[in-house]
């Protein structure tokens, strides 16, 4: 039978989790923890690395692996999924699970949230019943310390039998201890007693009768007791796991077959029937953490906690929770557009400048007309505009939006949400992947594995879409400016941001809509039980905050634009340049787009432009301008007069402007999106699925509207 | 004689004991993990503005349940 090294090391554990050591002596350490207990924090911390952090529980989604050094000795990290149990219940847990349970590493890191150390118990109480390598590294001191909890962590250490250390990781507290905790536990010969979960009698006689079976045919590789214990709990995914890690098949062995009859029959006969059994663990667990902590938990209700409900009961109360809402999210746009609106104009005039030099270097160096017209006009142009555009909404944007993060508002928002999500049958954490969705919609699609329900998960990856994302509302905003405000003033910006704010309402209220239709048809079923967990409000680090969401997100999400608009400057350019004919390629596929388009109230040239915009949203306006410029003529991009006068004369009414909003709002997803979508469901039917219901429903709309306005004769 | 209620019927600020638990399957898991078992003290704490979720105390975590699964809750009030 195949004991190879293959299947019982690390490499047996899939779900894409392949640890990558550097040297072969390097210890494997698993970051374990529940959700929101700053564990990415600690991770992130250790490794030097950028993991995404924010104040809601689940922001770790994917398995992230680290370097880390200490005292010369090299470790890999492992930041496994926040779960609070490892008796899975969902995809993240089992892989959390699995990872602890068959993934062989050296050492598990257990990392805790000081202000509620008894619920964290259970999660550490479970990993110690499987290995004794393990370190409990009790988190956000500093928080319990200003909540008025004190803990005395060494008598928690000697009731658990492993080391528990205190650590502050925001501020890299603890961590040197940690670690030398980690090498210290690693380098333990004789490892004292840890800490045994006593259960109910009829329980412990069970596994008793079962356990030397299982000494018998498993050896040394895992700890039995453990074992009886989940083989009488049957639990079915674990088994799989265990199986798979093992190589051979452990309820296929007659021994263990008979003594398992055996101990289930012993606590049949003390009445516990098997549905009861897995009550009785998690009670005794539970209880045992309970009995633990009352001794070491001093709690003293503060003024914090006091200040947390008051909090509470402005931001979600009934008469003012919504309104609040709404009105963060009009000041962040707000801020946005206003903010963005000066840089956004100096960028713009020194990166026109740059391009005037640009012409005359080329002019200099003598190359031929219609290299510079391409490199420059065609490739640089569109550069410019994306970053100038861009850039100075996002760098506001972005850090505002972590800022409400750090600060442990997004949860709030969808509890107050929550009922209308029930109403559409969806889940109520679709509102945090909605949220993620304003950022890039590919990281809220990747946000959505916090959902448990498979049916509730792809509503929101399919209906992620309505929610603008950063390279939408340029084009927004841009357009917005454009037909309906002007620039000037204070009123105009405040304008801009209510219809702003008016279009992503829209589009909340189009994803509530479209989610009660899918579970109505091809998602059928009711919406499942969830616990939705409310974290205490953190005072957010308001440095770090811009630090890490300019660098985090604002450039890579940038870069990643330009690096999609650099080659597409160049197709557009390409386009219009090349004649068939007595027209350009770009004006032969506009004009076959051309009656269609019209019919949903746009162009031929607008709809062209939204479909090479298809690998980055943000580029949609640069083609089109580079469209109609190739037949018109335009000194200064930069100036919205002019660009709307350019538009204007290509046929642009109120009503091409409104469509083409609303068409921005919803069309099919950006091919990061879609890529994104395709790896998380593994489906190309549901890929699909995303990609056309938006664009379905945005067809209609825009007909819906486009005619009626027509029929009235508005336009 | 304690009254026993589902958990719903607690009003924002009100404290009760947990005598059983309804709920099956999953939710039965997911509320045991975060602690919620027969003996448990929760405490009703804020309701949403729609009335519904509400946000209950547990084990010195603030947790979100719908009504649906708060009602599958029972509780003995002090």
């Amino acid at each position: 039978m195949g004991l190879t090294s293959g299947s019982t090391g690390i490499k047996a554990v899939d779900m894409g989790l392949v640890v990558k050591k550097q040297t072969e002596d390097d210890k494997v350490i698993a970051l374990a923890g529940n959700p929101n207990v700053g564990k990415s924090t600690v991770f992130n911390a250790l490794t030097g690395m950028n993991q995404h952090t924010g104040n809601w529980p689940g922001k770790t989604v994917t398995n992230a692996q680290g370097y880390c050094t200490y005292n010369d000795r090299h470790f890999v990290m492992v930041d496994i999924p926040g779960c609070y149990s490892l008796m899975a219940h969902s995809a993240e847990e089992e892989v959390a699970r699995d990872f602890v349970c068959f993934g062989n590493p050296d050492a598990v890191v257990v990392v805790c949230d000081a202000t509620c150390l008894e619920r964290n118990m259970n999660l550490v109480l479970q990993t110690v019943e499987i290995t004794p390598n393990v370190v409990v590294c009790v988190n956000l001191m500093d928080e319990a310390e200003r909540k008025g909890i004190r803990l005395d962590l060494d008598q928690v250490a000697q009731r658990l039998g492993v080391p528990v250390i205190p650590a502050a990781a925001r501020s890299g507290k603890g961590l040197d201890e940690l670690m030398q905790a980690v090498c210290d536990r690693l380098d333990e010969e004789e490892k004292g007693e840890t800490i045994q979960i006593r259960y109910i009698r009829p329980i412990e006689d069970a596994i008793a009768t079962l356990q030397p079976a299982v000494e018998t045919v498993c050896g040394e590789t895992v700890n039995a007791r453990w074992l009886a214990l989940k083989l009488l709990d049957y639990d079915a995914s674990l088994i799989h796991a265990l199986n798979e890690s093992l190589g051979f098949d452990v309820t296929g062995d007659a021994l263990v077959q008979e003594k398992l009859e055996e101990a289930k029959q012993i606590m049949q006969s003390r009445g516990i029937s098997l549905e009861e059994l897995r009550d009785k663990i998690v009670s005794c667990i539970v209880l045992t953490a309970e009995d633990i902590c009352n001794d070491v938990v001093h709690h003293e209700r503060t003024k914090r906690e006091i200040r947390d409900r008051k909090i509470d009961r402005i931001l979600t109360s009934k008469w003012t929770g919504f309104p609040i809402m709404l009105l963060l999210l009009g000041i962040i746009f707000w801020l946005t557009i206003t903010g963005a609106n000066y840089p956004s104009q100096l960028l713009s005039d020194g990166l026109f400048w740059i391009q005037d030099r640009l012409m005359d270097l080329f002019v200099m160096m003598g190359a031929p007309v219609w290299l510079r017209s391409m490199l420059v006009e065609g490739v640089y142009r569109v550069l410019a505009w994306v970053v100038s555009v861009m850039l100075p909404p996002m760098a506001i944007f972005f850090p505002l939006f972590t800022l409400l993060e750090d600060l442990g508002y997004l949860p709030r928002v969808a509890f107050n949400l929550d009922k209308y999500f029930k109403k559409a049958r969806a889940c109520g954490k679709q509102a945090l992947t909605m949220c993620m969705g304003f950022g890039c919609n590919a990281a809220g699609i990747v946000g959505c594995r916090i959902i448990d329900s498979p049916r509730e998960r792809l509503i929101a990856m399919i209906t992620n879409n309505f929610v603008p994302c950063n390279g939408r509302y340029p084009t927004l905003i841009a357009i917005i400016t454009m037909f309906f405000i002007g620039t000037a003033g204070m009123g105009a910006s405040f304008l801009s941001t209510l219809i702003l704010t008016g279009v992503i309402v829209l589009g909340i209220v189009m994803t509530f809509l479209v989610s009660r239709l899918l579970s109505a048809t091809i998602l059928k079923g009711v919406p499942s039980s969830f616990t939705l967990e409310l974290p205490p409000y953190r005072r957010p680090q308001i440095g770090k905050v811009i630090v890490r969401s300019i660098f985090d997100r604002t450039l890579f999400v940038l870069g990643r634009a330009a690096a999609v608009a650099a080659p597409a400057g160049l197709i557009i350019w390409v386009m219009a340049n090349v004649f068939v004919g007595d027209a350009s390629l770009l004006a032969h596929c506009a004009a076959f787009l051309d009656p269609f388009a019209q019919l949903i109230g746009l162009d031929g040239v607008i709809l062209l432009a939204f479909i090479l915009g298809f690998p980055a949203n943000e580029i949609v306006v640069p083609i089109i301008i580079m469209a109609y410029m190739a037949t018109g003529s335009l000194t200064d991009m930069s100036d919205l007069t002019q660009l709307h006068t350019l538009l204007v004369n290509n046929g642009w009414t109120w009503l091409t402007a409104v469509c083409t909003m609303l068409f921005s709002l919803m069309h099919w997803p950006c091919s990061t999106t879609c890529m994104t979508i395709k790896k998380e469901t593994q489906s190309l039917k549901w890929t699909l699925i995303s990609f056309a219901v938006p664009t379905g429903i945005g067809i209609i709309v825009c007909f819906l509207v486009a005619s009626a306005a027509r029929l009235f004769g508005l336009v | 004689m304690n009254q026993i209620y589902s958990l719903t019927s607690l009003k924002e600020g009100e404290r009760a004991r947990v005598s059983t638990l309804l709920s099956n399957g999953s939710m039965r898991r997911r509320l045991q993990d975060i602690g919620l078992i027969e003996g448990t003290e929760v405490e009703c704490v804020q309701k949403s503005p729609a009335g519904d979720p509400v946000a209950y105390m547990i084990r010195g975590a603030l947790i979100a349940l719908r009504s649906e699964d708060s009602a599958n809750v029972l509780v003995a009030c002090r």
